[in-house]
């Protein structure tokens, strides 16, 4: 790749390879860049740095000039400058590029220091792994086989500090295990902004624990768990629940708000296991918000919806294609839309909307954004159905101007993808004025009171996109199957569509891709497989003169109030 | 040649009959008119006066502590703090606690002066919380020189104010590393900064730009800009000028405090004569000159080589008694001046226990913030206290030594040096005390012997 010309870019040598990094670039992350791995605990990219566990230990070095002239000194042996290498090792995490400077991460000094470290770190670690939720990912195991001594001379009696302690109501703590990396206290201060963790004790018997009184119970606690390089914290939903390597790891996204946290769903045969976050320097850097982590659970929740029915009887899908476009080619008709489905179903819902000439409303969650990851529009796709053009203003009012029509009588069926239109505001009479077709995958008020009912899937059993609060479009994945009478939303749309008038449309992600670049102006370049992992920022600026509802998180600014005023003039 | 005679320029008033603590008789004995001569030069002059008398820190480490004032960042426009250090924790060392007790306004009077030297508006002094008594005498006296406006904001009615103020500790060595110090005095555990980039010359208390010295330091500064840089770089030897206070304890006739000019006496003649020498009957067999965190010397070592004598290269061949005591020459030796703590070992003695008894003291008081230093301090005690209590084996020294070899230059301050040199010089000198100790713990003990609790 052709680097740019830039003057901050400082050249370092790595193991003789050059690099060039921009200043302030540590020396690990350059060492990443020439597929050097640097082994460390207490550094990560994204909290201050600690320089405590003193396992990224490099020699460095500068290059020899005369101290009279200036002249380099070379070598004669290999022609080269010679290099001054500093007696003393450095932590690579807080060694800074500066221009000539040279680090050698494969001499013996920093072979034994590795071997050092490695091995007093283990010398009061109790052999938990049997029984350690974090073998398979844990540091300490991967870098005592990769660096350290590979056998033990510690015969002395090891600590005993308090097991099993309840951190809080999603976090374990096993401070034997602990190697008082203080990730977590650095993440609880700086980015969860709780600072409710803190040592105890000085030396080796320093422990790790909360402050007293307080719990560890903010809405970003589990991602201590995540950073916590070995199994001292650990979670408690996920406890001694399966073995990660027998894990598949899917890419989603969080659905929580339209913050769109990028995550990872883990998954064994069809379960789903539990929810870390995926990086993504642009949105979420590696968080996510514990109340995304469960919502997993409404995969098998009790009120799952697993048959198609039809005036309440168990029914086929055809059926119930055909009952439902006979309930709405009967004139009247309005759609309601999610701001919870993907891009992909809601350009079929629009296309819905356009074949029954019917209106289509979207039901508005607004939150309290928290300022971090979860934003005050709780739903994940809004932005969608703007892009799609199947809706062109915020909702607003609820469902109120729906219910005045039902009133009036202008609309007598209203198809529902994906939403409960009593807990969006439809009384239970006006529901019950109206023909209802429901689309979801929950049992609610409207199935209940649905003549046509086909279940469909949570966002874990398909593909599709969702557009973020930055107008960023991300793919989420199916990570297991859905449940048995569940139906893909693309396919009974698609079909719906085909069934009241409409095009016959491709139901299956990367068919549909064509119809969608071929008549959203704002996605007209794409192809599902083209979008990244991170993401694409598509342009919002058709779009950027509406009042949205969101505050700032971590890496949102919501425009100025006087640019979104210059805009809708 | 025998020793020369104490020089108590710091200690002058230490021990002397009907002295006391208050400003009225420290005024009596000439107090305070060196900071009325210092307050009328310019600041500049007497960083001057202090980098020309070529002053180490007496606090351990020995840095020149006129590159230490130069080296603080004055362009930056933050506030600059001075920091005493009078958390005299290393083991061996007690001269800053007659200082404080006895002398305080020594003390005051020559942080005034650092004060105005490096236009600092606020000291404070970290003492250790094991200085109750100490830290009331300090605050009494520094009440009393508020009164008289020598601290305060308007000293001496030149318009530039210092205020100072004590702070207590509460019993951890490591507050008295410079940068544990300072997190301490901001309310949170003491735990060494990496420095780069945290030099407190630059990011200091409360990242501003702080100095720390030691009180004995101090104390000479007020000598320094009494009698100008120049005669004190005449105290001494060359690169170690002044006096300093030598703590001999252990087994010796006489333990003290002693002020001597640096390296003008030999450790023979230290502990021979100014000392009176061993105890009846017995032998000395070590000697740590420079607190516990020095290198042991084992009497009857030879050093040989070369050292600088005014313009020349002269050869030495010195046995223990034969090192003069300075800063130069004691860290050819392999060991080092330190904080000027001698502890002298006799032929009771035997090494493995004492290395058991400075294990133990390095373990309990790592901060833990950093892994070599944690667990290996720890470990070390507890192989120490396994051959001392239970089993010992031959390889212990050798597990000792490879142990210690690990955690030293690799740790985020020099308390990692201090808790492994003891072990690796212990080995070095008496590793066949080691490799001999399980069979000598079998056989009965020698007569008169004293009994191991």
């Amino acid at each position: 790749m052709i680097q740019p010309a830039t003057t901050d870019l400082i050249t370092v040598h790595i193991d003789g390879k050059e690099v060039s990094v921009p200043k302030g670039t540590n020396m690990i992350e350059a060492a990443r860049r020439v597929g050097i791995d640097v082994p460390h605990y207490c550094y990560h990219s994204k909290l201050s740095v600690v320089g405590n566990c003193r396992m990224c230990l490099v020699e460095t070095g500068m290059p020899a000039v005369d101290p009279a002239t200036k002249a380099p000194i070379i070598d004669p042996a290999t022609g080269r400058q010679r290099v001054n290498w500093m007696p003393r090792p450095a932590i690579a995490c807080a060694t800074n590029a500066m221009p000539g400077l040279h680090v050698r991460t494969t001499s013996p000094l920093v072979k034994e220091c590795r071997e050092g470290v490695m091995e007093f770190l283990l010398v009061n670690h109790p052999l938990d792994c049997p029984i350690c939720d974090q073998a398979g990912e844990c540091k300490l195991q991967e870098q005592s086989a990769g660096y350290g001594r590979g056998y033990s001379r510690y015969i002395e009696q090891k600590n005993v500090k308090p097991k099993r302690t309840l951190l809080g109501p999603r976090v374990m703590l096993d401070d034997e295990r602990c190697i008082l990396c203080s990730r977590c206290i650095r993440f609880c201060k700086e980015i969860a902004k709780d600072d409710v963790l803190g040592f105890t004790d000085r030396g080796s018997y320093t422990t790790l624990t909360c402050y007293p009184g307080r719990r560890l119970k903010n809405n970003y606690s589990l991602n201590t768990v995540d950073i916590c390089p070995v199994g001292a914290l650990t979670s408690t939903d996920f406890r001694f629940k399966m073995r990660v390597w027998f894990l598949k790891q899917t890419a989603s996204i969080d659905t929580e708000s339209s913050v769109g946290a990028n995550t990872r769903v883990w998954s064994r045969e069809g379960t789903v296991y539990r929810i870390t976050p995926r990086q993504n320097d642009g949105v979420n850097d590696t968080w996510m918000p514990d109340s995304g982590r469960v919502l997993y659970k409404a995969i098998r929740g009790e009120g799952r919806l697993e048959s198609v029915r039809v005036n309440g009887t168990e029914s086929a899908l055809d059926f119930a294609v055909k009952a439902a476009a006979e309930l709405l080619t009967k004139g009247g008709a309005a759609v309601v839309g999610s701001g919870r489905s993907s891009v992909e179903e809601q350009f079929l819902t629009r296309r819905l909307a356009a074949a029954l000439k019917a209106r289509a409303w979207l039901v508005s969650r607004v939150g309290e954004g928290d300022g971090l990851l979860i934003s005050a529009d709780r739903n994940p796709n809004v932005r969608g159905a703007l892009v799609t053009g199947l809706i062109d203003a915020l909702p607003s009012g609820g469902l109120d101007s729906l219910g005045a029509l039902i009133d009036s009588g202008g609309v007598t069926s209203v198809v529902s993808v994906g939403e409960d239109l009593a807990a969006a505001g439809l009384s239970a009479s006006q529901l019950a004025k109206v023909s209802v077709v429901y689309l979801g995958t929950d049992a609610n008020a409207t199935s209940a009171a649905a003549k046509v009912v086909v279940p469909t899937l949570t966002v874990f059993e398909k593909h599709g996109t969702f557009i973020n609060q930055q107008f960023r479009i991300q793919r989420f994945a199916r990570a297991v199957p859905g449940v048995a009478g569940a139906t893909d939303d693309l396919v009974v749309l698609a079909r719906l569509v085909g069934a009241v008038g409409g095009p016959i449309l491709g139901a299956d992600v990367g068919t549909l891709w064509s119809a969608i670049a071929a008549e959203v102006p704002a996605l007209a370049t794409m192809s599902y497989s083209s979008i990244p992992d991170t993401g694409l920022l598509i342009d919002g600026a058709p779009w950027a003169g509406l009042a949205f509802a969101e505050g700032p998180t971590l890496h949102y600014t919501p425009a100025a109030p006087a640019a979104k005023e210059a805009a809708r003039v | 040649m025998p020793a020369p005679d104490q020089h108590r320029i710091i200690f002058r008033h230490v021990d002397e009959p009907g002295y006391s603590t208050d400003l009225a008789c420290y005024l009596r004995n000439g107090g305070y008119e060196v900071l009325r001569r210092a307050v009328k030069r310019r600041p500049e002059e007497l960083i001057d006066e202090v980098k020309k008398s070529g002053l180490r820190g007496r606090g351990g480490a020995g840095f020149p502590c006129g590159v230490k004032w130069t080296l603080v960042d004055r362009k930056s426009g933050k506030p600059i703090y001075l920091v005493v250090n009078a958390d005299e924790s290393e083991p061996g060392t007690f001269k800053d606690r007659y200082i404080i007790h006895q002398d305080p306004h020594q003390l005051i009077e020559g942080s005034m002066i650092t004060c105005f030297a490096n236009k600092v508006e606020r000291a404070y002094v970290y003492i250790r919380g094991e200085f109750p008594e100490g830290a009331r005498i300090l605050e009494k006296a520094i009440a009393e020189a508020r009164a008289a406006n020598l601290v305060g904001p308007n000293i001496l009615g030149t318009g530039y104010g210092c205020e100072m103020y004590v702070h207590r500790g509460a019993g951890a060595y490591i507050c008295g590393e410079e940068t544990g110090l300072i997190e301490s005095l901001e309310g949170k555990r003491p735990y060494p900064r990496i420095k780069p980039p945290y030099f407190p010359a630059v990011l200091g208390l409360y990242q501003c730009p702080t100095i720390v010295n030691n009180v004995e330091t101090l104390c000479h500064v007020k000598h320094i800009a009494d009698m100008g840089g120049e005669a004190f770089s005449k105290i001494g030897t060359p690169n170690n000028t002044g006096t300093r206070i030598y703590c001999v304890s252990g087994h010796v006739q006489r333990p003290g405090y002693y002020e001597f000019d640096v390296g003008r006496l030999t450790m023979g003649q230290l502990l021979y004569e100014v000392c009176g020498g061993p105890l009846p009957g017995r032998k000395f067999k070590a000697v740590i000159p420079g607190g516990s965190s020095a290198k042991v010397l084992r009497f009857g070592e030879r050093f040989k080589g070369k050292r600088k004598v005014g313009a020349e290269m002269v050869e030495y061949d010195w046995g223990v008694e034969d090192v003069p005591m300075d800063f130069d020459s004691l860290g050819m030796v392999g060991s080092m001046g330190g904080s000027g703590g001698v502890i002298v070992m006799d032929d009771s003695v035997s090494m493995v226990e004492a290395l058991g008894n400075i294990n133990a003291f390095y373990s309990h008081e790592s901060c833990g913030q950093c892994t070599p230093c944690r667990e290996g301090s720890l470990w070390m005690k507890k192989i120490t206290a396994r051959m001392v209590h239970g089993d010992a084996r031959a390889e212990d020294g050798a597990l000792l030594k490879s142990v210690a070899d690990q955690i030293a230059g690799r740790t985020i301050c020099a308390f990692g040096e201090a808790c492994a040199w003891p072990t690796q010089s212990f080995v070095a000198k008496f590793g066949d005390e080691f490799k001999a100790y399980a069979q000598a713990r079998k056989e009965p003990g020698a007569e008169g012997a004293p009994e191991l609790v």
